[in-house]
């Protein structure tokens, strides 16, 4: 597991300011500086900055209609920026979206999979994007060990539960490699046992070179896996800092509490 | 308010949407136009024909036949001349002229059949273009029963064969400078009409199921959630287009295949015996032809399909898809009627301009004008349709490029940045 880092805490309103990890030069995956995004006349982000490093595994959480996944959609390359720079990697979104593709993951919360396929199908089909031949019958060789769903694998998607398809998809996003992993939910439909199953396989995973950017409504999830945490609230970036740092500065016991106080300071 | 009335309201919000007015409106729209068309075509059958008359003969028969047409028809040519007949016909909007040959009524008279020269004017091949030769038949007809009666009445029923029918017709028809010996207007239309019929048919439900297959596509990505996953592929969305347009073609096309198979055998149960092989007037398609016909099925299905995209685009699942294929199915059955039944030559030129602006219109035309040589509507369709379609696809990856797709707005996108920064 990474270690926890020390950080100043002090983004509240405007830019976050964190130091950089003295265990190890590592680059940061994401670079965000004053980011903005507007729909039409409205501005769910508002010039918002922070840096994800890679291997950590980074918590972006926040009410219902923060910006979370505005935020998660346009490092996605999903959504266009408004305003300001973002860069996965060195890449910058706006001039290299396709070469961010290939190496970033988007697993979004409510996500499907193609019903008329198989789940090998299915695995195949992505596999396809990244790679031919061989190789990409060891993505899908990995994808199928990761969904871990025996026979049912050769199953159409169709006649999967919500948990089958949340693991497939799962498998999905984590049998590439991907060096940033996105991940919306990442426990969403699964049962308990599964998903401490999937949290450490990510955790694991993430301690092999991984950066992971993680958004839940689960604050026992959050604290469980990230290395640091964003708090996000009406546009703006309102705390950042591993659990430690924002459970001792709000004197909280967890990061429910500390979310809680947060929003409503 | 009550429960009943409640649900009532919310009932009508849900169900009276802009998407089902419009398409309902539109179609009150075409059958308005098609009840007019009709109304026009009444009133052409009870007008009189305009027609030419050259009379060789001068004599009793003839007489007769002339007085005939001075009272059932409006002559715009009465005289000796035959080419000058036929000018002041066609310049004069004529139907036909009837030339009546210096033995008319010496043949008659000696108890032989009459016989007289009928050129036809053709100005359209649909099926409704046949109306104005059927006044000339009436005419005709009228001519035959009169001489028919005087007959009977002063040389008695020597010859009942010769009382039934005292006169034959010798047809030639002269349709877009192609002059036919030997056939009517009537029997043209007649050979055609299963061409009329079936071509217009056939492209149109190419064009729905494949269309339909590209909207369904888009409504089901994003009810399925897979849209998002798909756009954050290694792929560029050109390519995510394309593949979408082509499996979409291939797909309509077997469907439509499939439909054409059971519909050529409805078809030939109804098929009349009297088939003629056209080709003896020049009348068939050669190999370039063909190929003609091909490319225009082929651009106007590649710009109904990149059309329906940028319909998809609107989708908000799988139900909105169903609903978002009305206006294809409208713009594609609008040129099928009018295609069907009226030639685009003798449309009036609003219903021209919009035919050739409808992309789906040119290959339901492209046969028959290839049939009478006209290269150049053909050619400027294949070009017009071409254009549309790389516009329309250009449209959709421009907007795949955008965030309407997911946000369902394109607010805030400049023009400057269209096709692509983004691949």
């Amino acid at each position: 597991m990474t270690c926890r880092e020390t950080t100043s805490g002090n983004a509240k309103y405007g830019r976050a300011i964190h130091n950089e990890r003295p265990r190890k030069q590592a680059m940061n995956a994401i670079e965000i500086r004053d980011l903005v995004k507007d729909y039409g006349s409205f501005r769910a982000v508002k010039a918002i900055s922070f840096e994800v490093r890679e291997g950590e595994v980074f918590g972006l959480i926040g009410p219902n209609g923060a910006g979370k996944t505005t935020t998660l959609r346009i490092i996605a390359t999903l959504l266009r920026v408004t305003s300001g720079t973002v860069t996965v990697l060195g890449k910058d979104l706006r001039t290299e979206p396709q070469e961010v593709r290939k190496i970033l993951s988007y697993l979004p919360e409510d996500a499907g999979a193609y019903k008329n396929l198989t789940g090998t199908e299915y695995l195949e089909f992505i596999a396809n994007f990244f790679a031919t031949g061989a190789k990409a019958e060891a993505i899908v060789k990995k994808g199928v060990d990761i969904a871990a769903l025996a026979d049912r694998i050769d199953d159409k998607v169709d006649t999967y539960s919500k948990g089958m398809t949340r693991r497939l998809l799962v498998a999905r996003a984590l049998m590439t490699d991907p060096k940033l992993a996105i991940l919306d939910e990442l426990t969403s439909g699964l049962d308990v046992i599964n998903a401490q199953e999937i949290r450490r396989m990510v955790k694991d995973i993430s301690t092999r070179g991984m950066t992971v950017l993680l958004s839940s409504h689960n604050m026992l999830e959050v604290e469980l896996m990230c290395d640091r945490i964003a708090l996000i609230d009406d546009g703006r970036i309102v705390e950042l800092g591993t659990p430690e740092e924002l459970k001792a500065k709000y004197g909280a016991s967890n990061i429910e509490e500390v979310f809680t106080r947060a929003v409503k300071a | 308010m009550s429960s009943l009335t409640n649900i009532v309201k919310k009932e009508f919000k849900e169900l009276l949407t802009k998407s089902t007015i419009i398409p309902v409106i539109l179609m009150a729209l075409l059958f308005g136009y098609m009840g007019t068309m009709i109304g026009d075509i009444e009133e052409e059958v009870m007008a009189k024909p305009l027609v030419g008359v050259v009379d060789l003969d001068d004599g009793i028969m003839s007489d007769m036949a002339c007085h005939v047409f001075n009272t059932s028809a409006v002559l715009v040519y009465n005289g000796t001349d035959v080419d000058a007949g036929l000018s002041e016909v066609k310049e004069g909007g004529g139907v036909a002229l009837i030339v009546l040959p210096a033995n008319f009524s010496s043949n008659i008279l000696d108890g032989s059949r009459g016989y007289v020269d009928v050129y036809w004017i053709m100005e359209g091949a649909g099926m409704l273009d046949s109306v104005s030769s059927a006044s000339v038949d009436a005419l005709l007809r009228s001519m035959s029963h009169e001489i028919a009666s005087y007959l009977v009445s002063e040389t008695g029923v020597a010859d009942p064969a010769l009382v039934f029918t005292p006169v034959e017709r010798l047809d030639t028809t002269i349709f877009k400078d192609k002059e036919m010996e030997g056939i009517s207007p009537d029997f043209i239309i007649s050979v055609l009409s299963a061409q009329s019929f079936t071509v217009p048919f056939i492209i149109m439900m190419i064009t729905i199921m494949a269309g339909g297959m590209v909207i369904s596509s888009m409504g089901l990505e994003k009810e399925n959630k897979t849209l998002e996953t798909l756009l954050t592929l290694p792929v560029s969305r050109r390519s995510i287009v394309s593949g979408k347009l082509v499996a979409s073609a291939l797909v309509g096309l077997v469907m439509a295949g499939i439909y054409m198979i059971g519909f050529n055998y409805y078809m030939t149960s109804l098929e009349m015996s009297a088939e003629m092989d056209l080709s003896q007037y020049g009348l068939d398609l050669g190999p370039v032809d063909y190929l003609l016909v091909g490319v225009s099925v082929f651009v106007s299905l590649l710009a109904a399909l990149s059309m329906c995209m940028v319909l998809g685009t609107y989708a908000k699942n799988y139900k909105s898809a169903q609903t978002l294929t009305m206006p294809i199915t409208l713009l594609v059955i609008i040129p099928m009627f009018i295609t069907m039944f009226k030639d685009f030559s003798t449309l009036p030129t609003a219903l021209q301009v919009l035919l050739f602006a409808i992309p789906f219109s040119h290959p339901m035309m492209a046969m028959r004008e290839l049939m009478f040589d006209n290269y150049v509507m053909v050619l400027g369709g294949i070009a017009y349709v071409t254009v549309f379609a790389l516009v329309m696809i250009a449209v959709t990856v421009w907007i795949f490029n955008t965030d309407r797709l997911l946000t369902g707005s394109t607010k805030g996108i400049g023009l400057a940045k269209l096709f692509g920064k983004r691949k």
